[in-house]
């Protein structure tokens, strides 16, 4: 029980890192590394602001605010000095690494004598609000005419272009909104697990990709479920899964591996598993085709 | 009206790859006229589209829409008043969102886009009346992703998409050349319907010899930069078009 709940307390802070890299990787189609700096930076920036004295939730907001500052310098280097996309988010990323050690002066700092936003109530209560505050935000946002610019600027920018916006406007709106989700879920992980480490950041990406992908899968044909809502839930899967393997004797120095083969074996079950599946034997030809609609609206119209 | 001044433009600048598309090149054209221009392939048809939209910037000379100097002008900026239709269907829309979504992104066009709720309700009927002219049925799919639609119908909604703010100039870039004959005279109908019913000043490019005379009121030949023909599509008939076209491959084959 005590690992069910962890898992899914972990899962829901994961979840909001997976809803940062869903605005990069889903809706602007672009793979953005920098998180793995951005995550342990939103970590820091929480240590160092709670050792100021200030308190915790202001602490966690400004953490979430300054790491959206990530995604300001990897949209300057792309849109700027035409860096490639994903050299841009390396490149970000290891300067956040240098960046990270110089923001309190050490590798690792303890944080159990600090107060945490988890002091507000029940740990899962209040990550539960901060998760759907989050969601909910982030549904209406994409609602509004900003928004939608966002997801057509991943879709197809000639028709931004062609509405007389500025694509790299689109691009920076979202890198610094992905990137301050990532910091805050990064400085919620160090308020849960009580401790900042250099080495929390460490292939995050592929957790974000896997909550996503997992989050994907789920009732891929209900139109209700919001992508927000499936990537949460993804999220929580793929910790409970991991939770349940370390707890069945998995060597926890072997869950980075066995977090990819995860993150492999959906993105293959999607990509090649359902086709093979689907395929029926049958050839092509009229008497094969089972959607019939658009020969219908073509005899109507002739 | 649309004026060209002394346009200049080459690729691979100062290399032994350059090419000189367009020399101090000039051109008119006539507001709420439909101008056709048509030539082989490499003649600068495509280059002269994407210098008007801003798509490529000019070497050198002026282009004046309605008598405002656009030359300077982002492609951004200049998409405030000129619509443009491409080749490809997929370009003129965005697939992953709905019909309603995409005509909704094109009536803000101009207006700023703000974190105000961009679906506004009390514009459907505008939008379902402008679909019914396309009479594809479209107006029934309204919460229809894009990607579900044919090429054709695709077309059309990129069509209405670009002229619903009413550009003072519209640049259709072989917009019928990747659908099927059928489904292209029936995107060219509707575009001749909408470039009548509005008047819209608009550039027409086309390899297609017969739409070129029929859906335009005047045809220009372009050939390596130069304009070797201009005149009023009625007095062209298909084989006098045909004729000049089949010449001109023949000098170039000959060269």
């Amino acid at each position: 029980m005590k690992l069910l709940l962890t898992s899914v307390e972990q899962g829901l802070i994961f979840g909001i890192l997976a809803m940062g890299v869903f605005i990069t990787y889903k809706i602007l189609d672009m793979a953005d590394l920098s998180v793995e700096g951005t995550f342990p930076f939103g970590a820091f920036l929480f240590a160092k602001f709670i050792s100021l004295g200030i308190n915790p939730i202001l602490s966690t907001l400004l953490a979430c605010l300054f790491g959206s500052l990530a995604g300001l310098l990897t949209t300057l280097l792309f849109t700027q000095l035409k860096i490639r996309p994903i050299l841009a988010g390396i490149l970000t990323m290891t300067i956040l690494y240098s960046v990270n050690l110089k923001i309190n002066g050490r590798s690792n700092i303890p944080l159990f004598d600090y107060d945490s936003v988890f002091d507000l109530g029940s740990t899962l209560l209040v990550l539960i609000i901060i998760a759907l505050l989050v969601k909910v935000l982030l549904d209406l946002f994409l609602k509004t005419e900003t928004g939608y610019l966002l997801i057509a600027t991943g879709d197809n920018e000639a028709l931004v272009k062609s509405l007389g916006e500025n694509c790299n406007k689109y691009k920076l709106i979202g890198l610094m909104i992905a990137n301050g989700l990532v910091a805050l879920s990064g400085a919620l992980m160090a308020q849960h697990q009580g401790f900042v480490d250099i080495t929390m950041g460490a292939s995050i990406i592929v957790v974000a990709l896997a909550s996503i992908i997992i989050g994907d899968t789920i009732k891929k044909k209900s139109s209700l479920l919001k992508s927000t809502t499936r990537v949460i839930i993804g999220a929580i899967i793929y910790k409970i899964i991991g939770g349940i393997a370390i707890d069945l004797g998995l060597n926890p120095d072997d869950l980075k591996a066995v977090n990819a083969f995860i993150v492999i074996a959906f993105i293959a079950y999607n990509n090649v598993a359902l086709d093979l599946f689907k395929f029926n034997g049958k050839g092509g030809g009229v008497k094969n085709v089972t959607n019939t609609q658009p020969v219908q609206e073509l005899q109507q119209r002739y | 009206m649309l004026r060209i001044r002394n346009l200049s433009k080459s690729f691979n600048k100062g290399t032994e790859n350059q090419v000189d598309i367009f020399t101090n090149f000039n051109l008119t054209i006539e507001k709420n006229k439909c101008t056709a221009i048509i030539g082989p392939n490499g003649c600068g048809k495509s280059t002269l589209l994407n210098l008007i939209s801003g798509t490529f910037k000019a070497d050198d000379g002026q282009i004046l829409l309605n008598d405002k100097d656009i030359s300077n002008l982002t492609e951004e900026k200049r998409a405030l008043f000129i619509g443009r239709v491409h080749q490809d269907p997929s370009m003129g829309v965005s697939p992953t969102l709905t019909i309603l979504e995409n005509m909704s992104l094109a009536d803000k066009k101009g207006e700023g886009f703000s974190l105000r709720r961009l679906v506004n309700k009390d514009r459907i009927p505008k939008y379902v009346e402008l679909l019914k002219d396309l009479d594809l049925g479209l107006e029934n799919k309204l919460n229809t992703q894009v990607k579900y639609l044919s090429g054709g119908q695709r077309q059309s909604l990129s069509l209405l998409m670009a002229t619903m703010k009413f550009p003072d100039l519209l640049l259709l870039d072989e917009h019928t050349a990747a659908l099927d004959p059928k489904t292209s005279h029936v995107v060219m109908m509707k575009t001749k319907e909408l470039i009548e019913k509005y008047k819209m000043t608009t550039i027409f490019i086309s390899h297609n010899m017969r739409d070129a005379i029929q859906y335009s009121d005047r045809v220009i030949m372009l050939d390596q930069g130069q304009v070797i023909l201009d005149k009023a599509s009625k007095e062209l008939t298909e084989e006098e078009l045909m004729d000049i076209y089949r010449r001109k491959l023949d000098e170039h084959l000959l060269h």
